[in-house]
């Protein structure tokens, strides 16, 4: 519930695309940053006599993510071509699917372990990417805009929810698990900022128990997670506001500006889009026989909410862990070999604050850390922490040296010339020489208060230069105490 | 004979003299240029581009050992290549360089033919007349003020005329079968999906085929087998292998072909009815069996066909905006840029069906025009599929009329499009068609029959083709040794 | 069916072509004659019929490799009407034109 008496009802169509080696119905690289107009063919410029044939990589994209989301993936489906006029259109029409899509339906768990709830999904279905065109700029005295087609023909996938979404930030819950699972499908990266997952909002407000929608209005340019939430949550008031002073909603697409926080009429639609939709006939019916989405279904990972339930369940981790942890596949994957057992909660506090720390430092995925410090070798890190081999700022140091030079754990130490102290002949001078100094804390702590026998602990930690085991010396320190009490 | 005669060849002779080491490419080229089109070529307008540099040097360039080696031909200006402009007949694309070669242009190089030329047409294969060229009419050689026929006005002529022995088209609705009839030369279209049409400038998708004039069957059987087969680029195309044509001179006993006289009971002229009956006899008498039957009438096939085409048509010619080739009116305003680019690139004839196309797919007419059209579709599918069933080949017209005279159509659009109506069904269908020229009339126009088969049935085309071939030899020659053609390109009249 | 000037003149906005003033009425004319023609398949009883599917059902998808088609460098906008420095130029595009 928004805006007091007022029901915000959301659907969102999303686009995800597809990181293939090629491009959706011709052989161009589909990579970008290169120069314009330099990964372009005849199909995907659109010249006299092109033709286009379809991508397996791409429908076997697009079959892992409607599998993974529940969809009823059809045996047959049907490519259509839609038309609207358009500089960065090649053909001036996009192929793409309409009425028989390649999935109808499923749904994308949200919420803890994805047991809040699903959203539900109305569709999936594949279509090309249009190239780019540019602001206007100055040429001479007239104004002229660039168009480079290397994007075009790049495959996309579109999805679409059912009007389900109820406010703005369960449509950045919803993109944020898109998002994830993209990547962690490993058919794209999804990154908003890139263009690689957009997103228009349809929004409408009702009284809350209506059965029937407000008039909708569509918003564009939303481009972040952020830039959603912030775009949604002005459509909203905007709507209530208008409604509340007796006014009507008109339908019309709005273009959000994230700089400003504010909503830009593009147009209002008196007149809903002709696009001409038919089969393309140049492509035959796309057939996903049943062997085909079995063996799919069967390649698929353990989902991300499925793993994030694990975590919380099997492995005992905070629900807020298990979320940070299944942002990645990789990262995930990686917590799993490289916690000792019984010891997931150790490697997730290392994971989420060291290792995630050194990642956004360096500019490192997990893979390039994984590649420096394999799973085995940070769980043997791990298992000497966990045996209190390396005290706190000994760990930490050499947690540093792990992602820079090669070796065991104890090869490190001996490099670094590092000896822990946890020998009674080592550590028993140098506690008796804290008590002898701080002799009014100890007298306090034998005669019943405990406070000052965690400075005492501190003092001889400092005293060993950081580098002695502290169960040692706390269980020293205690016999040492003992040993100085007034026998009773 | 000498070099300059050498266009009097069949298209295998020049081949078989080139790998011999007896002639050369340049020649066999040459000699079209300097003999028949010197002689016609003005009147006739045949081609719109054949420059001297590019031709020459395809011809030097020419592979000497391969199934079509020197042979020259001409390829409608609806096909890509890279060495002369494309234009399909239009103003929107006049000049334009294409960056590459048509699938089918490439593997008649591969196979050693040398392209000297592009042929004109109907602009983007929208006509049945090769008057609706952007860059003037083609004229039928066997009477200058007729038309050749359309769209493939310009190949079929320039074969027929003599300049080259083989010339490749375009099929939509009849646009080899046609003008070949008009003209008097073979035609073939062959199975929607067994030449690829990657390259070929699309007009109405599903039913455009590459089609092939020669004038001897044995000719038009070279060239289908060295262009036919899949090709990656076209995902429309037939998977498997082609049919196997090599037997195209084994002869026709106990070929069953269907009569269907329903279809010329009216409207055909006589001499045109007559061809029909010399070629059934001659079938019959090279050991073929006739076989009565009905046969559906043309004109829901042509009402189908005219949406249908015309829809796919307005889809495909979008692209054509004045932004990344071809013509552009310039303007500070994009919507003007492509209104005026189109409105000012097309002719009258490709806007008319662009519009009706755009009419028939919008929203609101989809479902009552679209849709019903391509449920009428399989109904002629079924029927041709049934007609099959108790015939291995149809012989039927290709045309109601002898060739009309320029001008005669084209201010009624109607009567044009009802001028298809014996050829459109098997681009509905997919189905294979040639045209069989059957002689003249008594006033010196081409006649001729047409066959149509069921899918992948070229080999039994090209067989009774070929017995209609020999059968029509007044000297009882057969008819692959060298040929005067019997048109006004060969003989003194 | 009957196709009026302003029909005309709406498909025509459709098609992006400009036709003039004085040539819409006969272009109306001419697609009513056309479409009157094509009326008689309302007639036919086409019950039980679906709509012909059109490429052969066929071979395998495309393989995710790339292929020769790709144009070399500076190519693409040879021949192109106008472009400079490899972008292809247009008159001023405008996010309100895109649907």
């Amino acid at each position: 519930m928004s805006a007091a008496g007022w029901e915000a009802v959301i659907g969102l169509e999303c686009h995800v695309q597809l990181r293939t080696r090629t491009k959706m119905f011709c052989g161009c690289p589909a990579a970008f940053g290169e120069r314009p107009n330099t990964n372009v063919c005849p199909v995907c410029l659109g010249l006299p006599g092109a033709l286009p044939r379809a991508n397996a990589a791409a429908v076997a994209a697009a079959l892992r993510l409607g599998l993974a989301l529940g969809s009823d993936v059809r045996a047959e489906s049907v490519f259509a071509r839609k038309h609207y006029f358009y500089p960065d259109m090649p053909k001036n029409y996009q192929i793409s699917q309409y009425d028989r899509p390649l999935c109808a339906g499923g749904a994308l768990p949200l919420g803890e372990g994805g047991s809040a709830h699903a959203v539900a999904l109305t569709r999936i279905h594949l279509e090309e990417d249009a190239g780019k065109s540019f602001h206007p700029e100055r040429h001479g005295d007239r104004r002229l805009s660039r168009v480079d087609f290397n994007r075009a023909g790049v495959p996309l996938l579109e999805l679409v929810t059912e009007p389900v979404l109820r406010g703005p930030e369960p449509c950045a819950a919803f993109l944020t698990a898109l998002r994830r699972l993209v990547r962690w499908l490993g058919i794209s990266d999804g990154d908003m900022e890139k263009g690689q997952l957009r997103c228009d909002a349809n929004v409408s407000v009702r009284r809350p128990g209506a059965r029937s929608l407000g008039t909708k209005t569509e918003l564009k340019n939303l481009n972040s997670i952020k830039g959603v939430e912030k775009g949604v949550r002005a459509e909203i008031a905007r709507q209530c506001a208008l409604l509340e002073a007796g006014g009507r909603v008109e339908q019309a697409t709005l273009l959000y500006d994230a700089e400003r926080d504010r909503l830009a009429v593009m147009r209002t639609k008196e007149q809903a889009h002709d696009y001409r939709y038919f089969p393309d006939p140049d492509l035959p019916v796309l057939r996903v026989g049943a062997a085909e989405r079995e063996a799919a279904r069967a390649a698929l990972p353990e989902l991300p909410w499925a793993r994030e339930a694990r975590f919380r369940g099997a492995l005992g981790l905070p629900a807020y862990d298990a979320a940070v942890l299944t942002e990645s596949r990789e990262l995930a994957d990686y917590l799993e070999r490289a916690a000792p057992a019984g010891q997931a909660k150790l490697a997730s506090n290392w994971l989420m604050t060291e290792v995630l720390r050194v990642l956004r430092e360096r500019d490192w995925d997990v893979d390039a850390w994984a590649a420096r410090v394999p799973p085995e070798r940070f769980a043997d890190f791990l298992a000497r922490v966990a045996a209190r081999e390396l005290p706190g700022p000994v760990a930490k140091q050499v947690f540093a040296w792990l992602a820079d030079e090669p070796g065991t754990v104890a090869e490190l130490l001996e490099r670094h010339d590092v000896r822990v102290a946890a020998d009674d002949a080592t550590l028993r001078p140098l506690v008796r020489a804290v008590l002898d100094e701080h002799a009014a804390a100890a007298a306090q702590v034998i005669s019943g208060e405990e406070k000052p026998f965690g400075f005492l602990v501190g003092q001889a930690m400092k005293l060993a230069g950081g580098r002695a085991v502290p169960e040692v010396l706390r269980r020293l320190l205690r016999e040492e105490l003992a040993a100085r009490s007034p026998r009773p | 004979m000498t070099a300059g005669e050498a266009w009097r060849l069949p298209a295998r002779e020049i081949a078989r003299r080139v790998r011999a080491g007896s002639l050369a490419p340049e020649a066999a080229a040459e000699a079209g240029f300097a003999g028949p089109a010197a002689r016609w070529e003005r009147d006739v307008h045949a081609l719109l581009a054949a420059e001297p540099a590019a031709w020459r040097a395809a011809a030097r360039a020419a592979r000497r050992d391969g199934p079509l080696s020197g042979v020259p031909v001409v390829v409608k200006d609806n096909l890509c290549t890279v060495d002369q402009p494309t234009t399909c007949g239009s103003r929107i694309l006049e000049g334009w360089r294409s960056p590459y070669d048509a699938t089918v242009v490439r593997r008649l190089r591969e196979a050693g033919a040398v392209v000297v030329g592009k042929g004109n047409m109907d602009e983007f294969a929208m006509g049945s007349s090769t008057e609706f060229s952007a860059f003037g009419p083609t004229r039928n050689p066997h009477d200058l003020s007729r038309v050749p026929g359309g769209s493939s006005g310009g190949p079929a002529a320039a074969v027929a005329y003599g300049l080259v022995p083989v010339a490749l088209g375009s099929d939509t609705g009849g646009s080899v079968r046609q003008p070949a009839a008009f003209c008097g030369v073979y035609g073939l279209k062959p199975t929607y999906g067994r030449l690829s049409r990657w390259g070929l400038v699309a007009f109405g998708s599903s039913l455009d085929q590459v089609g092939i004039f020669a004038r001897h069957v044995g000719d038009l059987a070279e060239v289908f087998a060295t262009l036919a087969g899949p090709d990656p680029y076209d995902a429309s195309a037939r998977p498997g292998r082609a049919p196997d044509v090599s037997g195209w001179h084994d002869g026709v006993r106990g070929l069953r072909f269907g009569w269907p006289e329903n279809l010329w009971r009216e409207g055909v002229e006589p001499a045109l009815v007559a061809a029909l009956a010399r070629a059934a006899e001659a079938l019959e008498r090279a050991g073929a069996v006739r076989v009565p039957l009905e046969f559906l009438p043309g004109d829901v096939a042509v009402a189908a066909y005219y949406l249908l085409a015309t829809a796919e048509a307005s889809s495909n010619l979008a692209r054509f905006d004045g932004v990344r080739y071809g013509l552009r009116k310039a303007s500070g305003e994009l919507s003007e840029l492509y209104a005026r680019t189109r409105g000012e690139g097309f002719g009258p004839e490709v806007r008319r069906r662009i519009l009706l196309g755009t009419y028939a797919l919008s929203a609101g007419y989809h479902d009552q025009y679209y849709e019903r059209a391509q449920r009428a579709r399989s109904r002629i599918v079924a029927e041709h599929r049934a007609a099959f069933g108790r015939c291995d080949l149809l012989l039927l017209p290709a045309v109601p009329t002898l060739p009309f005279r320029l001008g005669e159509k084209t201010d009624d659009p109607l009567a044009m499009y009802l001028s298809d109506v014996f050829t459109l069904g098997a681009n509905l269908a997919g189905i294979p068609g040639l045209t069989v020229p059957m002689g003249l009339a008594s006033g010196g126009l081409p006649v001729s029959v047409q066959l149509l088969g069921p899918a992948d049935a070229e080999p039994r085309l090209l067989r009774a083709a070929r017995a209609l071939e020999l059968d029509g030899d007044p000297a009882g020659r057969p008819a692959d040794e060298e040929r005067e053609p019997a048109w006004p390109g060969g003989v003194a009249r | 069916m009957a196709i009026d000037r302003a029909e005309a003149a709406r498909i025509a906005s459709l098609a992006r072509l400009s036709i003039p003033e004085d040539e819409l009425d006969r272009v109306a004319a001419q697609l009513s004659q056309v479409l009157g023609f094509v009326e008689r398949l309302s007639a036919l009883d086409l019950a039980g019929l679906e709509p012909t599917a059109f490429a052969p059902a066929g071979g395998p998808l495309r393989p995710d490799e790339p292929d020769p088609r790709t144009l070399p460098p500076g190519t693409a906008t040879e021949g192109a009407p106008e472009a400079e420095d490899g972008y292809f130029l247009v008159p001023p595009v405008l996010e309100a034109l895109e649907p």
